[in-house]
C-alpha cells in the first residue's frame, strides 16, 4: 500500500496494492487510520487500480474507515475500483456512504 | 479418496489468516480444468474466501485447529466442502441473514453467508454446537 498527502487539498490518498482480505484488513486499518487521525483530511481517496481481489472483510474496513473519517469531519472516495468488487460493494450498501467512480 | 466424480480433491490447512490467500487460489486453480470465466473464478475466490475466514475467526475463534477443504468436480459442476471442528453455530437461519454479525468489534460486515449464497448456485450450512461447521456450496460452469 503507498500512502499520499496533498496538504494544499488535504487529501489523503491511499492507493492499495494488496488482496483485500481478512488477513490484510487486520493488519493493515491501524496504520490507515494512524495517517487519518494524523492528517485529519478532508478527503480520503481509496485507490483500488490495483486490488484484483475483496471479500467481505473490505466492507467492514471501509465502513470502520468511513466512521474515522467523518468523525474528523471528512469524507472518503473509491476510484479505479474493478466490476467484481462493485458487485460486493452494491450488494452491501457502500455506495450510499462512499462515493465510488 | 472414493472416485464418483470426474476429479477429487483435499486440502488441509491450518486455521491462520494468511492460508485464506493459499485456499482460494487452491479452489480456483482445481476448478480451471471447467474452463471458467474471470467472472466465475472470482466468484468462487470470494465465497471460498469467505468461508474459510468463517472458520478461522468463527469456527476456532483465533486459536488454531485444522480446515478441511474437499472440492469435486462432477459434469460441468463444481462442488466445495469447507469444515472446522470449532464451535458451531447456534442457530444457522439467523447467522445466515444479511448483515448480522457476532463479531461488529473485529469489523465484521455480517455479509459472508450473503456472499457465498449469491457468488455460488447453492448453499448448504450444517452445524453442530461443540462440534463444527460444514458448508457445501455448488457452482454449475456454463
Amino acid at each position: 500500500m503507498n500512502v499520499n498527502y496533498d496538504e494544499e487539498d488535504k487529501l489523503l490518498t491511499f492507493k492499495i496494492t494488496e488482496e483485500i482480505d481478512h488477513h490484510w484488513s487486520e493488519k493493515i486499518r491501524r496504520q490507515i487510520d494512524d495517517e487519518i487521525e494524523r492528517r485529519i483530511p478532508k478527503k480520503v481517496i481509496f485507490d483500488f487500480d490495483k486490488v484484483s481481489f475483496m471479500d467481505s472483510a473490505g466492507i467492514g474496513m471501509l465502513i470502520g474507515r468511513y466512521k474515522v473519517t467523518k468523525m474528523l469531519g471528512g469524507n472518503i472516495e473509491m476510484i479505479n475500483v474493478k466490476t467484481n468488487i462493485k458487485k460486493i460493494l452494491e450488494m452491501s450498501g457502500i455506495p450510499k456512504i462512499i462515493k465510488i467512480s | 479418496m472414493q472416485s464418483k466424480c470426474d476429479n477429487e480433491m483435499t486440502l488441509e490447512i491450518l486455521s491462520k489468516s494468511n492460508n485464506e490467500a493459499f485456499a482460494r487460489v487452491a479452489v480456483a486453480a482445481f476448478s480451471a480444468s471447467l474452463d471458467p470465466t474471470i467472472e466465475e473464478i472470482a466468484d468462487i475466490k470470494t465465497a471460498v474466501s469467505e468461508a474459510v475466514t468463517n472458520c478461522i475467526i468463527h469456527g476456532y475463534e483465533g486459536e488454531i485447529g485444522v480446515i478441511k477443504i474437499n472440492c469435486k468436480i462432477d459434469k460441468r459442476k463444481i462442488i466445495i466442502e469447507i469444515s472446522d471442528t470449532g464451535k458451531g453455530i447456534e442457530n444457522v437461519d439467523i447467522a445466515k441473514e444479511p448483515l448480522y454479525t457476532t463479531k461488529a468489534d473485529l469489523e465484521r460486515s455480517g455479509m459472508g453467508f450473503t456472499i457465498m449464497e449469491s457468488f455460488m448456485d447453492e448453499l448448504k450450512v450444517e452445524s453442530i454446537l461443540g462440534l463444527g461447521t460444514k458448508v457445501t456450496m455448488t457452482k454449475t460452469i456454463k
